[in-house]
């Protein structure tokens, strides 16, 4: 008994899979779950960023339809602990990519708890997409349209990409060039030579 | 903060009052004074005075329904008015001087660029304050005259009370991330520690407009019906 239980911090509206994930986490052993939330309000950022959890267990439903996507980024901007989706919802793959696992409600207690050691190996350089704080090649891409006034949905258009993951992609952008206005990212993209002036009236 | 503090005292704590001691009328060379004394002799209300700098100084701070009412609008307003021209006149002005140093070494292209967006940012503001100049500050006085003015109301500018902190925030990562290697540090350091002073003294500007003016004329229109 001398091996230490990870700590495992529960954020669900759902007291059925509370109970379960903690049932099947107790019988293992290797696991505690110290803390359960129903939502990520104002306080309980608070008790995520105090607690010290190794891993945390979401359910995105929590983060309305728009702020899903950045759900991952919110709780690691609390917390280097892991984050796994629970989702109970159809939730867009790029959601799910941002986690560092994803178990299913269907999952057998031994997958979970595979999934769990899994992501404590995943975790350590943070949430996937902060790896690269260089804009990636899309990125760019999307930054040149912008720049140049095309909208989400003639950009969703152009690259065949469905409208919210070009919000994520502009989201990105932001968070890592710290610019929000599109005047701000025209000036960004002509100083790195990456539009002609030319095309910018 | 009271009354019968030294305003060198107070000055002291927080050198950040300066500029609103500036925008109030009151000079430097108070000596020994308190702040009512300075604040009589400059003939500012103190309450309103104190109102400002408790809400420009203290994190978080919640104006007390005592002090809303001792204070004046009409003050009130001549303080945002005030602020308006330093910032337009004096911040505003400077930087540009400031930018047009920093952007000498660039290319005509890079220099065009930035300053592009420099003046965009002005046009910005300049719009923003000619609103509240030209709709919001005489519709303060006219309620706080007592006169209804029919067709407006504080919740119209409440709703329509936008930011404009996006651009200067936007200008301030564009200087300290992209600048061009040609351009010298120091010049760089003077923007970019105006560019700070300036987003957090507009960002107190908006908060004394959101957290006194609006709720202070809200109270003064319930007076008029």
């Amino acid at each position: 008994m001398s091996v230490t239980k990870k700590k495992i911090l529960l954020i669900t509206p759902s007291r059925i899979i509370a109970r379960g994930i903690t049932s099947i986490l107790e019988e293992h052993g290797g696991f505690s779950v110290e803390t359960v939330l129903v939502d990520l309000s104002r306080e309980n950022e608070a008790t995520v960023r105090d607690s010290m959890a190794d891993i945390v267990i979401v359910d995105p439903i929590i983060f309305d339809f728009a702020s899903r996507p950045s759900g991952r980024s919110r709780i690691s901007d609390l917390t280097d602990a892991a984050v796994i989706a629970a989702p109970t919802a159809v939730t867009d793959d790029e959601t799910i990519k941002s986690y560092d696992e994803t178990i299913s409600i269907y999952d057998t207690p031994a997958a979970v708890i595979s999934k769990l050691r899994n992501s404590l190996a995943q975790s350590a350089g943070g949430p996937r997409t902060e790896n690269r704080e260089e804009l990636s090649a899309r990125e760019k891409e999307i930054l040149v349209c912008v720049a140049q006034g095309m909208l989400n949905k003639e950009i969703a258009d152009r690259f065949h990409l469905s409208i919210y993951t070009v919000i994520t992609h502009r989201k990105n952008i932001t968070r890592k060039t710290g610019i929000k206005t599109v005047a701000g990212l025209t000036v960004y993209a002509l100083l790195n030579n990456l539009i002609d002036p030319a095309s910018v009236e | 903060m009271r009354k019968n503090m030294k305003m060198a005292d107070l000055i002291g704590a927080d050198y950040r009052l300066l500029t609103v001691i500036y925008r109030l009328g009151i000079k430097l060379g108070f000596g020994e004074k308190t702040v009512e004394e300075t604040c009589r002799e400059s003939g500012v209300n103190c309450d309103t005075f104190l109102l400002i700098a408790n809400v420009y100084a203290t994190e978080g701070y919640v104006p007390t329904t005592e002090m809303m009412t001792a204070a004046s609008a009409i003050d009130l307003v001549r303080y945002l008015h005030a602020s308006h021209s330093y910032y337009l006149d004096h911040e505003i002005q400077d930087l540009s001087r400031i930018f047009e140093d920093l952007l000498r070494p660039c290319t005509p292209m890079q220099r065009d660029v930035i300053m592009r967006f420099f003046d965009g940012y002005r046009e910005e503001v300049e719009n923003h304050f000619a609103y509240e100049e030209d709709i919001v500050f005489p519709y303060v006085r006219s309620v706080a005259g007592g006169q209804r003015v029919e067709g407006y109301s504080m919740e119209t500018f409440e709703e329509n009370h936008n930011n404009i902190d996006e651009k200067l925030n936007d200008l301030r990562n564009i200087v300290m991330k992209y600048l061009p290697p040609v351009c010298d540090t120091v010049t760089a350091i003077k923007a970019l520690s105006r560019l700070c002073t300036l987003e957090a003294d507009l960002e107190k500007h908006t908060l004394i407009e959101n957290s006194i003016l609006i709720p202070m004329v809200n109270r003064l229109e319930g007076k008029c019906q």
